[in-house]
């Protein structure tokens, strides 16, 4: 392994994959860096899903310009990445008239941001496209331009692309401090060692701001952590085809009800702040607040269908609009700070920071070259990123000429989601290698269905340890010390 | 082995429910029966089942689960059941066309007369009872777990506590204290036993592990993997009493917290399901909704002994099989008109040969291209010409009639398909 880069990226959430693969397209040594097991385990893989139209960011925000800016890319993007993206439009649905008065005021608003196509619809226009919808509601902002992704995929595919076109990923690496010559950054500390770069990206989530005081840069900045609780409904009880918003408040945009790209629906999130950066527990208030947010959009949902749960936590900042004219206070950061040379500042990035990564990637690239950084094209760059086959998206026809072709494809070890042998071992060998149980889990949809692993776990492990030619006593959830099995049974013993 | 396309009655699932009614299905008449099995061998959960309690009611005694199971397997192949393993159902249609797949068989699509539904019955998970907490290793189903202990051989924790005094629940207490292992504590949410009572004794009370009632995991504790559980008393509305929180440590959470009847092959098959049981509306033969698509055992409702799903397996079996007779009965009668020379299509498409025994059939057909002389309209089973008649020009405009008349019975009663020509003379 190689210790000298020009660009090392701290953190492989989504942004920092999409400036991994944005930059890969240039004749430079990339290194990401990411501390957990695997990729994308922040917040890039629990969130809405959700590819904004961009009228809800403050006008004149980063966000706001980033949002607008990074929407339109998503077709092109899910094309060469092949990754899930369906454009499907969504609405912000009122439920009295205090509401719908709110509605003109995000139309406007809308409007000064850029985003195209929207206007308000009545309630029965909104009651024919949605006869679930809260039969009180008094009419709906509609906006075409949303839509819904499978953020894992992009994430993993943004990755991949940028490893196919030369880039390094290290896991389990994480950051310590910078290596500073002066006020130049020249490098970088780990746990794994020190490594040499021209330049460092700090794509590091939640914890960025940490990150950026290790090289004295806005010590004011700090991250809250906004814990955001999700529970998601087997599709076999109730289906959602439309992405509804509540009126957004002062907390954000509010308790969801949203369908996903697999077919199911998911509620949330909520929004508080927690002490722990890391807490990504689910809480029984947390629940309770789902359950009023869901019924205020769709009152027949009955969350005893409820399949799974989860939570994620959002970096919500405290950086104040670079615009003058523009009173906000929490804003992305963006930027190539004057005090220290070799710095890419990002901070804050929430919500729209799934919908944002590509743009946010070109500005990266953007402002090297302003700072006089000299991209020359790699000869030979490929932007697209292959897909692997998943069976359950198959009809019968390529069923049978896949499973000729390799027979693991035939075998079902999740029985909800139909993810097969075949699947999981292409993702071991994938160039990113899924190691784990949820590493399979992110990127197969397997074990995420209505019997939750029960029926797959066993046998996921199973193959793991065939596969890596381990004892199943070391396969873990998640890395770490997160092992299924203690022991052999006294009879396993005796043999 | 090869498979035919087409079976009698082919059976889902192969537990008990499964293979008590392939044998009856077999020995009531049904000449094909087949067994789709997703796991590797015959028997479902019983073949981790491996305490004692089966065959009580059935066989006067008290075996193991495996023991059970491989009684009927012996039966079920020596009576001639054939049996396809390590495949999965995907999709079952209301005419009976199933779709299966599976590492050796390959993508199967497969006609059957009649089918069982057996696929039992899953856990109720995490997710369903809604704890909160955190999401570390160490969380399993009671099952999950008897699965890693009886089956594979590995433990999957030291220090359990369970919650749901469900049966798997206090089996698996008493399984794992045996393995040397730890049972800190039973919850139960209810304030009563949720299982079998004698269960509670063999199983709890016999080795000293605590059962509390009214009680419930508040929340899960641990990153990586379980450190502890906080425990909380509920009230009679099962709302968590302030002040009763109590940390018990461990390293693992099972749940036996109630099982599911598996329906959602059932579902995409049209079969109608009672939200009460959870499982198939059924008439007393286990016929569902759907005509020719029976069920049986735990996917119709949770039974609480073994014995109760191989009678239920039985009857149903019986219901199939004579069903798949009687559709093979029609099969034979039923024949279809075949489009020959310059004949786009016939209504009617198929003919029951009977009814040609009680009178003349009218046939209507429309040519594919005009013939402006004479031509002969015929009826021929394969070669040999049954009746024709005499048409001065047929154009596709105008249909053709043709009538099957009565007198021909006796032709037609051989045939098993009957190809209409119109010919020029």
């Amino acid at each position: 392994m190689k210790n000298e880069y020009d660009v090392i990226v701290i953190g492989a959430g989504v942004v920092g994959c999409m400036v991994a693969r944005w930059l890969a397209r240039y004749q430079i040594n990339i290194l990401v860096i990411e501390k957990e097991a695997d990729i994308g385990m922040g917040a890039s893989s629990a969130n809405s899903a959700i590819v904004h139209a961009g009228y809800d960011p403050v006008p004149g925000t980063l966000k706001a310009e980033m949002n607008v800016t990074a929407n339109p890319m998503w077709d092109t993007l899910a094309g060469e990445l092949n990754f899930g993206f369906d454009r499907r439009g969504d609405y912000v649905v009122a439920v009295n008239n205090g509401e719908l008065l709110d509605l003109e005021k995000l139309l406007q608003q809308a409007q000064k941001n850029g985003v195209p196509g929207m206007h308000i619809i009545t309630s029965a226009e909104m009651k024919h496209r949605e006869p679930k919808i809260n039969p009180d509601t008094t009419g709906a902002l509609w906006a075409p331009t949303g839509g819904i992704c499978d953020p894992f995929q992009v994430t993993i595919a943004a990755a991949e692309n940028a490893i196919e076109n030369g880039a390094t990923f290290l896991l389990e690496t994480a950051f310590q401090d910078f290596i500073l010559d002066g006020k130049k950054i020249i490098g970088i500390k780990t746990n794994h060692g020190d490594f040499k770069s021209r330049w460092v990206v700090n794509a590091a989530g939640i914890h960025s701001d940490e990150v950026m005081h290790k090289a004295g840069v806005r010590p004011e900045f700090k991250i809250q952590a906004r814990r955001g609780e999700y529970l998601i409904l087997d599709r076999a009880e109730l289906t959602i085809n439309n992405v509804l918003f509540p009126v957004p408040s002062e907390k954000g945009k509010g308790i969801l009800v949203t369908a996903t790209l697999h077919g199911n629906t998911i509620v949330g999130p909520n929004a508080n702040v927690l002490p722990d950066k890391e807490d990504r527990s689910v809480s029984r208030d947390g629940m309770d607040e789902l359950q009023q947010g869901a019924a205020r959009l769709v009152p027949s949902l009955n969350l005893r269908s409820t399949i799974a749960l989860f939570s994620g936590m959002r970096a919500y900042g405290n950086a104040p609009s670079e615009n003058p004219g523009v009173k906000y206070n929490s804003d992305f950061i963006i930027e190539i700070p004057k005090s220290v040379k070799g710095l890419v500042n990002l901070g804050g990035i929430e919500s729209p920071g799934l919908t944002a990564a590509p743009a946010i990637a070109q500005r990266v690239v953007d402002l090297m070259k302003d700072a006089g950084e000299k991209f020359v094209d790699r000869k030979v760059w490929c932007p697209i990123r292959p897909a692997r086959p998943h069976f359950r998206e198959m009809n019968q026809e390529e069923q049978i000429k896949l499973v000729k072709k390799d027979p693991r494809y035939g075998r079902i070890i999740c029985r909800c989601e139909n993810v097969t042998e075949g699947e999981i071992i292409a993702e071991m060998h994938a160039p990113i290698p899924a190691r784990t149980y949820d590493a399979i889990k992110r990127r197969t949809w397997l074990g995420t269905g209505r019997c939750l692993g029960g029926f797959d776990m066993p046998r996921v492990v199973d193959i793991l340890a065939k596969e890596m030619k381990v004892s199943p006593l070391e396969i873990t959830k998640k890395g770490g010390s997160s092992q299924f099995l203690t022991g052999i049974t006294k009879i396993q013993e005796g043999n | 082995m090869t498979l035919k396309s087409i079976y009698d009655v082919v059976v889902i699932g192969s537990g008990p429910g499964g293979l008590a009614a392939a044998i009856t299905a077999k020995k009531n008449g049904a000449e094909d029966v087949l067994i789709i099995e997703r796991d590797v061998e015959l028997g479902g959960i019983l073949l981790q089942c491996i305490h004692n309690g089966f065959g009580v009611e059935i066989f006067k005694q008290d075996l193991p689960g495996p023991s059970y199971a491989q009684r009927f397997i012996n039966d079920a192949l020596s009576l001639g059941v054939e049996v396809v393993t390590d495949t999965m159902v995907l999709d079952i249609t209301p005419q009976r066309r199933i779709f299966a797949t599976g590492k050796s068989s390959g993508v199967l699509d497969i006609q059957a007369r009649a089918i069982v539904l057996a696929m039992g019955c899953r856990e109720k998970t995490r997710a369903q009872v809604r704890l909160p907490g955190t999401r570390p290793a160490g969380v399993y189903t009671a099952g999950t777990a008897q699965r890693w202990v009886n089956v594979e051989g590995f433990m999957p924790g030291k220090k359990f506590t369970i919650l749901g005094s469900g049966d798997i629940g206090m089996i698996m207490a008493r399984r794992l204290t045996f393995e040397g292992a730890k049972v800190e504590r039973v919850l139960e949410v209810m304030p009563f036993l949720t299982g079998l009572m004698r269960n509670y004794v063999q199983c709890l009370l016999d080795y000293d592990i605590q059962l509390q009632l009214s009680h419930t995991v508040n929340r899960i504790i641990g990153k990586d993997r379980v450190e502890a559980i906080e425990s909380v008393q509920v009230d009679n509305k099962w709302n968590p009493i302030p002040g009763t929180e109590e940390i018990i440590p461990c390293d693992t959470l099972l749940l036996s917290v109630g099982l599911i009847p598996e329906n959602e092959l059932s579902k995409k098959a049209g079969v109608r399901i009672d939200p009460l049981t959870n499982g198939p509306f059924v008439d007393n033969h286990f016929e569902t909704n759907v005509p020719g698509i029976f069920a049986a055992g735990n996917v119709v409702h949770v039974y609480d002994l073994v014995d109760w799903v191989t009678e239920a397996g039985f009857a149903s079996g019986k219901s199939a099989a004579e069903f798949a007779l009687r559709e093979k009965a029609k099969e034979i009668r039923h024949i279809p008109l075949k489009a020959g020379e310059n004949v786009r299509y016939i209504v009617p498409h198929t003919l029951d040969k009977e009814s040609l025994a009680e009178g003349d059939i009218r046939l209507q057909m429309r040519v594919k291209v005009p013939v402006e002389d004479p031509v002969w309209v015929e009826a021929r089973n394969g070669d040999k010409l049954i009746s024709r008649k005499l048409e001065r020009y047929v154009r596709p405009g105008e249909m053709v009639t043709f009538v099957l008349a009565q007198k021909t019975y006796d032709e037609v009663k051989n045939a098993s398909a009957i190809t209409m020509s119109v010919i020029k003379k």
